[in-house]
């Protein structure tokens, strides 16, 4: 694994009483596209919600390029922020604003860049991920595949060094999620960027994953890390064989056995 | 036809193959209960209540039922073996179901829970006291997060003073274009029918003692320090605060608030700050047209008692000072900010789901008039020791 950027130390999160995972600690190297997997309800996107420091944990620490996310406060946390790029899972576009002002926000906060440039900016950001001649359009007039990788541009506006995506497939038809993917690909392979990514959809892990960890409700931490072929086809773990072969039958708590 | 689908849907009654039940007796003398026909989601409530009623009155052990004469059984119909077999074991009795065909008995093995039934989950039925308790809790909750919110909104608003270019001053203009130009019709309207209708109200009293040139004196005092702000203002949180909850309940269920904290934007200074001061900017405007159009309308009904415009005019100028307008618009103001602050609370406290974005918007107007009737009280009050 390459030096690592993330690093998540013994992480606990809890919610309304109820301990979603526990003790929970890995480390995501820099360029790495870095895949959270795990069944529904396991706490795959409050995992990363916690990452990117909208929740705050019960213990546990979360170091990123060397800075404690978990206590940070004010504009050490903006500075932490600024290294960062998120993705929603339903895009999070703001519907008052166009795609290009959408792009073009975090610069217009962030930045002295005249406006000419923002701009110039933000179309090539759009065009980057497909979405050349749709600067003018509103998310509530585009697909929700333009709307998720219009998204991703505007993630990618401060040129961040870790994005986060929250299943970035979800609900896409197959052709779109693999531009998606190829997208994904090459922002990692020509940027150097690094991604970490909750999603489902095993084509898509197979083809982008160079690590995945997979989170299980049951035991409330991680069963499984590692490629995913290798864990497809050498893991120890049943479950976690099933759940890459796409077996029905599994019951989650047959991991612990 | 005006309801084609629904014509279509209701097959003629003659041809539908009817579901019954009956109890049968054979000659050893043992009972059972014969359900026969189409048992579909369409026809079993038609036998589900005789049936079980049927079985309660057999006091056979096990009851048998016969289901050879079923020509047809779905979720629906086999659910009613199910309720039949539950009410055997309530009574500490058994059922047996002969003659069920394979591909129903698949079905009814489907629906059928398995093993030991899964405990009654508790009773949500809980004592005046912890109810007392939860909702005192609750109420101190909601006091809290009213009190960090305020302090939130001084903050920002004491920052972005501090630094005017923070302000989104393009998001100031749209809100109070919206906020405010498109309430100048009802404003008007709205003003204009109370005038109308004070006027007439008191001067259905000041005629009795000759007095009733001083309508004119009653509609000035009353809508310039009173009822001009309070109606703007309940006015405003009709259309904008709950716009306001709307726009960022919506804006919560979508993820862009969490998007805007990710990327380092305070949800307060971006979607909080540009409201409140819209609002304020926008209220004394509204107020000033409330109190016209409420002039007006006491003027309308005042010509009608025979009185030249210049008397009424004379009237309400010297009944009122200029501190009185002053002051109505300094609770305006006031009101404004508590009309945007509850509106872009309410918003932000929206849970998930469409339905959290509709209990927000009704929270924000129900609150937001609460809070403007609790504030005004006090006003008067100050006023009245001020002797303002």
């Amino acid at each position: 694994m390459p030096e690592p950027i993330i690093r998540v130390e013994e992480l606990t999160a809890r919610y309304g009483g109820r301990t979603v995972f526990d003790r929970v600690s890995f480390e995501v190297g820099r360029g790495e596209v870095f895949v959270i997997l795990g069944g529904s309800g396991c706490g795959k996107s409050t995992l990363l919600k916690h990452m990117i420091g909208l929740y705050t944990p019960f213990s546990g620490h979360i170091w990123i390029d060397g800075e404690d996310v978990t206590g940070a406060e004010g504009d050490a946390k903006r500075a932490i922020l600024s290294k960062l790029g998120v993705m929603y899972q339903s895009g999070a576009l703001f519907g008052s604003m166009t795609l290009l002002e959408n792009v073009m926000l975090p610069m217009e906060e962030f930045t002295d860049l005249p406006p000419d440039a923002r701009s110039l900016i933000a179309r090539t950001k759009l065009k980057m991920v497909q979405l050349e001649g749709f600067e003018d359009f509103m998310p509530a007039e585009i697909s929700g595949g333009m709307k998720k990788r219009a998204a991703i541009a505007r993630a990618m506006a401060l040129d961040p060094e870790i994005l986060f995506l929250d299943e970035p497939s979800a609900g896409l038809d197959p052709i779109t999620s693999a531009e998606l993917d190829q997208t994904i690909l090459e922002l990692s392979r020509n940027l150097g960027v690094t991604f970490v990514i909750v999603t489902h959809e095993l084509p898509s892990i197979y083809t982008i994953a160079d690590r995945v960890i997979m989170l299980d409700k049951e035991t409330k931490g991680i069963v499984a890390t590692g490629p995913p072929a290798e864990l497809r086809d050498r893991s120890d773990n049943p479950w976690v064989r099933r759940f890459f072969r796409r077996e029905a039958g599994g019951e989650a708590a047959e991991v612990s056995a | 036809m005006l309801w084609p689908v629904a014509a279509m849907a209701s097959p003629a009654p003659e041809r539908v193959p009817s579901a019954s039940v009956r109890v049968d007796g054979d000659a050893a003398g043992s009972v059972r209960l014969v359900l026969e026909g189409r048992l579909d989601a369409g026809r079993a409530g038609s036998v589900w209540g005789e049936a079980l009623e049927r079985a309660r009155e057999c006091e056979a052990d096990p009851l048998v039922v016969d289901c050879s004469a079923i020509d047809y059984c779905d979720g629906a119909g086999a659910s009613i073996l199910v309720a039949l077999r539950e009410l055997q074991e309530a009574r500490g009795r058994r059922l047996e179901v002969r003659g069920l065909r394979e591909e129903f008995a698949r079905i009814l093995a489907l629906i059928e829970p398995s093993g030991e039934a899964a405990p009654a989950p508790p009773s949500k039925r809980e004592g005046l006291l912890v109810a007392l308790g939860r909702s005192s809790l609750g109420f101190f909750a909601e006091l809290r997060s009213l009190v960090v919110f305020t302090g939130e909104i001084t903050v920002c608003l004491g920052r972005a003073l501090r630094h005017p270019r923070s302000i989104r001053f393009r998001d100031v203009v749209v809100v109070a274009e919206r906020a405010g130009i498109g309430a100048i019709p009802i404003i008007a309207l709205v003003g204009f029918l109370l005038g109308l209708i004070l006027a007439f109200q008191s001067a259905v009293s000041l005629q009795r003692f000759g007095a009733q040139i001083f309508v004119a004196d009653f509609i000035g005092i009353a809508m310039f320090r009173e009822l001009g702000p309070l109606m703007a203002a309940i006015l405003l949180t009709a259309r904008s605060g709950s716009a306001f909850a709307a726009e960022i309940g919506t804006m919560k269920v979508n993820e862009e608030i969490d998007a805007l904290t990710t990327m380092g934007l305070e949800p307060v200074r971006f979607l909080v700050i540009p409201r409140v001061l819209a609002a304020v900017l926008v209220i004394p405007a509204l107020i000033l047209l409330m109190d016209l159009a409420g002039v007006v309308g006491g003027l309308a009904m005042f010509l009608t008692l025979d009185y030249p415009v210049v008397t009424f005019w004379n009237r309400v100028v010297e009944a009122t000072s200029p501190g009185d307008l002053l002051g109505g618009l300094f609770k305006g103001a006031v009101y404004g900010v508590i009309v945007a602050a509850v509106g872009c609370l309410r918003g932000t406290e929206t849970g998930t789901g469409a339905s959290a974005v509709g209990e927000s918007t009704t929270s924000a107007v129900v609150s937001g008039i609460v809070l403007i009737a609790v504030t005004a009280a006090i006003f008067s009050i100050v006023f009245y020791v001020l002797g303002i």
